[in-house]
């Protein structure tokens, strides 16, 4: 780690050139937009994005870490450096999540969840949220595929003053042992085609300290222990190469990623355990490509293509518990056609077809092996007139799996698995005033996500007759929009939307023993919730040149268990009581300040009373956590060049808290960044 | 405008941050529940003690209470009777039993063995026992089974189990006896240790014996083959062990055999699934769930076996319909001299579950809540 210090600070002493602009208000529209802001009203009901600056203000180190201040949306979080982090949003279950790298899904077949805990902040340009679908109709059947979407669009090249190359290197150290360094370099081939690639190496030691404490009713100390959370290093590389060109009236570009890690995973901390020694290791390979173009004005065409090799393999190598050394090998085929339509100006058609393979290898005994074909094909049509602005679309599925009855060694036979559905989609979008931005919006979604091989298939846990799991969403809400000539003020941004979801036959992941990944399949049933998201959002431009945003997010979640009518009779019943880990308060703020060459951000997220289950008992309760992180940064210009240190300090309070029961999240830590773009 | 706006955000912190604030955690109180009449008049068994399990890495394991004397089951004791223990009774309780004037509580996931006070739960010490699993006693030592033996990597990795010998005076183990893979229950009679093998570890290649271990020397002199995945032995009066199997949860399902440890054969084979028994007297009672991958579903049954007889005598011990709510029947005793017998339910495992007393003729007395996965039981007042 000392190495990699002294070589940030020659770096850093080896200062070259200028830098520019650092006035937020005056916006470069990038080369290359592949979702979101380049055609901002064209999907009916807007994403919440971050990008740019405010993604780069947040004290964030990964993408979960960013999607926090999103409102709707809860983390789970096991802590540290290389701990699991999913999505869940409006309370229907990390696995309605799609998540999207820049326009194509991220699969996994095994156990539907995606860790973005794995995914660096560090080449990512703009992360944006959609609830129920992104409400553009020119997209990939599988953009209509799931009950929210997260995009992540990695940084495409774009070039200042005719220049050939960018190169931008990055360390980051601080507490929990960190060493980070990344490397970018981006280059112009041609006008119209430009090349890049990114690497970035993690290293942790993971190690921070966390207390538990109880206290008498009196508040006399019961008692109070400190130890260091071990078993939390990772040792993660992660390397892209992308090639992006401009065709006239279209566009594409072919991109290709691998991430290698090997991590310990801390378990939960029980009495009498403090310490555990599983580990983790994980490769993730996918190349892919997307190719785009307007014909005669009329037409617009679309393909994308993927292919991704993941392996996985899990250690438990403590022997005082069952010795497990799992290795998982999954593939994934994706390609995908959509053509889209004008008809009339102010009406679009369009129709998608994507076709998806996935298999999935196990070194486990009597492994199933299932492979699994799906079809999803969708039609979509907007149509605008005035204020008002409609989208439908209906999305057909067909899945076919295919999997193994093993014994022992013998193959006992083949298990084959149909299941087709329709679901439908509509939006619908209102500008009442024609000189104001204020819309009133609406949508309903029903969707469905199928089991994944893991609930299906996994050794003694899966189970073969599972049913896929339903959600229907209903949503109405407002947001309006206010720009400010005169005032400081430059902007406004308020939205406010009410949303009621139903999950029927829902398949419940509850940790199995020590190991993240081993999860006890139940399908719980019925969930019913009742959920409120606002979101505000300011700029300012003061005198002195100082700029101030502001970021305001509260999320109000009533997400009730409906499965066991029977089970209502006490205090401890399950019936109608509020999901596990769902807050019915959350939120979190957000101010930022630039001046002359410093940013200033502090930021506060506060995630309100849960319970480990539906029985909201005092034993299943757990604190509400807050945290107030804060964050400042310099940047020097050098010539054309630009150096950046950037110093975060977060959880200020030193709060002890925990996201999931037994595992104790770091208290205050800190975070240097030294960032020099040539 | 800008204040406003500016008093609003710092309006809205205040709100968030005041909507519910975090306070320092408290130890968990006891909680009574008035379950049934005080008994006036109660025999020598003054009550009993019931470990719930809690899921794994949950570190639910708690201890419940319920006094004859006056009809109040309380849930929860262990946190006030020891409030200076660091993460409360800890991972997983897999066996519970009193002896001598203590309460020996087996925590399979914390790796040790609670040692309290029978009377006050006060916490005496803890005998530390990787992976231990179930325990018995006799003279001045218990005997605790353990999956954590040592590790052998031939030609894959595998890891024997052994039973402990430890000194009840000092809490430590004095000697290790390696067995089979995966022991689970022991019996103690005729001067032996009967040990049942798992093998749950090592799919599909399960374990099949009971392990003979001489009590003097401690020395495993013999394994017996008994049936595929051997869980629960148990001695009755007559000296003979009754010995349940798991199976292999495919064709070969969970079943109770009668073992004569003096010829060493299998006296007779029940074809009754079994998750837990008690024998009382002449009689075995026996709570089962099964999974059948056939029919992708819980069986859940119950029966009593008479051993003079040898047969199965009744097919349902509840007469009054209520066990169509069990869901996870899981753990059974029987009140030896009143003859009530104690069914708990285990639910969905996540969330607390549900005892239930019933009288002789099968008819619910009372029903409570527990913990989360309510298990085991140690009846408390004279020894019996």
């Amino acid at each position: 780690m000392n190495r990699f210090l002294t070589l940030c600070v020659v770096l850093a002493s080896a200062v070259l050139s200028v830098f520019a602009d650092n006035d937020s208000t005056t916006t470069t529209l990038p080369d290359f937009m592949l979702v979101g802001k380049t055609r901002p009203y064209e999907e009916v009901i807007p994403a919440q994005h971050l990008d740019g600056k405010s993604l780069e203000q947040l004290n964030s180190h990964n993408v979960a870490d960013a999607i926090r201040y999103f409102s709707g949306v809860q983390i789970k979080d096991y802590g540290g450096v290389g701990g699991v982090k999913t999505v869940d949003i409006r309370s229907m279950g990390t696995n309605h999540m799609g998540v999207f790298y820049d326009g194509i899904q991220l699969g996994n077949a095994q156990n539907g969840q995606i860790d973005l805990g794995k995914f660096s902040l560090d080449n990512i340009e703009e992360i944006s949220l959609y609830n129920g679908q992104k409400s553009d109709i020119f997209q990939s059947a599988k953009d209509f595929g799931a009950a929210g979407t997260i995009y992540l669009r990695t940084r495409h090249p774009r070039f200042r003053d005719r220049r050939r190359y960018n190169l931008n290197l990055t360390f980051r150290t601080g507490s929990f042992g960190l060493a980070n360094p990344s490397a970018r370099f981006e280059y112009r081939i041609s006008d119209r085609i430009s090349a890049s690639a990114n690497m970035e190496y993690t290293y942790a030691t993971g190690r921070y300290r966390f207390r538990y404490r109880k206290l008498f009713p009196d508040h006399t100390v019961a008692w109070d222990t400190t130890a260091t959370r071990k078993n939390g290093d990772i040792h993660a590389f992660r390397a892209e190469a992308g090639i992006y060109g401009r065709i006239s009236g279209g566009r594409w570009y072919a991109k290709l990623y691998y991430y290698d890690s090997e991590k310990g995973i801390p378990g939960a901390i029980v009495n009498n355990v403090w310490k555990n020694s599983q580990r983790q290791w994980d490769r993730n390979f996918f190349a892919q490509g997307s190719w785009q173009k307007t014909i005669n004005g009329k037409w617009e065409l679309m393909a994308n293509a993927k292919y991704a090799r993941d392996y996985m393999r899990y250690l438990n190598p403590d022997t005082t518990l069952m010795y497990i050394d799992n290795k998982f090998w999954q593939d994934e085929t994706y390609v995908s056609l959509v053509a889209k339509y004008e008809i009339l100006h102010d009406w679009d058609v369009s129709a998608a077809a994507d076709w998806q393979w996935n298999g999935l290898d196990a070194t486990l005994v009597n492994f199933a092996e299932p492979q699994r074909h799906t079809l999803l094909t969708s039609v979509a049509t907007a149509w605008r007139r005035n204020g008002l602005k409609a989208q439908g679309s209906i999305l057909g599925t067909f899945v076919f799996d295919r999997s193994s009855i093993i014994s022992g060694t013998q193959k006992l036979g083949t298990r084959r698995k149909h299941f087709h559905e329709f679901t439908p989609a509509v939006f619908i979008s209102w500008q009442p005033f024609e000189q104001r931005q204020f819309n009133l919006r609406a949508f309903y979604k029903k969707i469905f996500r199928m089991p994944t091989f893991n609930d299906l298939y996994y050794t003694d846990i899966g189970n073969a007759e599972l049913k896929p799991e339903y959600v229907s969403q209903y949503n109405i809400g407002a947001v309006y929009d206010f720009f400010f000539t005169r005032s400081a003020f430059r902007t406004l941004h308020l939205s406010l939307d009410g949303y009621h979801n139903r999950i029927t036959d829902k398949i419940i992941a509850v940790p199995k023993g020590t190991g993240q990944y081993r999860w006890m399949m139940m399908n719980i049933g019925k969930v019913r919730i009742w959920g409120l998201d606002f979101t505000a959002s300011t700029e300012l431009s003061l005198p002195k040149g100082i700029t101030l945003n502001g970021r305001l997010n509260y999320t109000f979640q009533r997400a009730m268990d409906y499965s066991d009518p029977y089970d209502d009779k006490d205090a401890a019943a399950t019936y109608r009581g509020q999901i596990a880990y769902i807050p019915k308060h959350s939120g979190s703020a957000v101010l930022g300040g630039y001046w002359w060459r410093l940013n200033l951000n502090y930021s506060f997220i506060y995630v309100g009373e849960r319970w480990h289950n539906s029985s909201n008992i005092p034993a299943n309760y757990e604190q509400p956590w807050y945290t107030h992180d804060l964050s400042l940064s310099y940047t020097q210009p050098i010539s054309k060049s630009s150096l950046r240190a950037t110093l975060e300090i977060n959880n200020l309070l030193n709060q002890q808290y925990e996201v999931i029961s037994n595992y104790p999240m770091p208290g205050t830590n800190f975070k240097l960044i030294l960032q020099f773009d040539l | 405008m800008k204040k406003p706006v500016l008093k609003a955000a710092a309006a809205a912190i205040i709100i968030l941050s005041s909507t519910s604030c975090r306070e320092e955690s408290i130890i968990f109180p006891p909680e009574p529940n008035h379950v049934t009449d005080p008994a006036e008049k109660f025999s020598e068994i003054e009550g009993f003690y019931l470990l719930n399990e809690g899921n794994m890495g949950s570190n639910k394991s708690t201890l419940d209470r319920f006094d004859y004397s006056t009809g109040i089951y309380t849930r929860n004791i262990y946190g006030e009777a020891n409030p200076d223990v660091p993460k409360e009774l800890g991972d997983v309780g897999n066996d519970l039993k009193i002896y001598g004037s203590r309460l020996y509580a087996v925590i399979n996931c914390s790796n040790k063995i609670e040692v309290m006070d029978a009377k006050t739960t006060r916490r005496i010490g803890q005998i530390e026992i990787p992976n231990c699993r179930f325990i018995q006693f006799h003279g001045k030592y218990a005997y605790v089974t353990s999956y954590a033996g040592p590790v052998e990597i031939r030609p894959d990795y595998s890891q024997k189990g052994y039973v402990a010998k430890v000194d009840t005076a000092t809490l430590q183990v004095v000697d290790k006896c390696i067995v089979g893979y995966q022991p689970d229950e022991l019996a103690i009679t005729g001067g032996k240790i009967y040990v049942a093998n798992s093998g749950g570890y090592m799919v599909p290649n399960y374990e099949n014996t009971l392990s003979v271990i001489d009590l003097d020397s401690f020395v495993e002199e013999k394994r017996v083959e008994v049936a595929l995945n051997l869980f629960r032995v148990r001695p009755d009066s007559k000296g003979r062990l009754w010995v349940s199997s798991r199976g292999d949860y495919y064709d070969n399902h969970s079943k109770l055999y009668c073992f004569n440890p003096k010829t060493e054969q299998i006296e007779k084979e029940f074809d009754v699934p079994v998750s837990a028994m008690d024998i009382v007297g002449d009689s075995i009672y026996i709570v089962s769930t099964s999974w059948s991958y056939q029919t992708m579903d819980n069986n859940v049954t119950n029966a009593i076996i008479d051993t003079r007889l040898m047969e199965k005598v009744c097919d349902n011990f509840i007469t009054d319909g209520t066990e169509k709510s069990i869901k996870i029947p899981y753990g059974v005793k029987v009140n030896p001299l009143t003859k009530e017998v104690f069914v708990t339910d285990a639910g969905n495992y996540v969330n607390p579950g549900w005892l239930m007393c019933y009288s002789p003729e099968g008819i619910q007395k009372w029903k409570v809540r527990t913990g989360d996965i309510p298990a085991h039981f140690a009846f408390f007042g004279k020894p019996r």
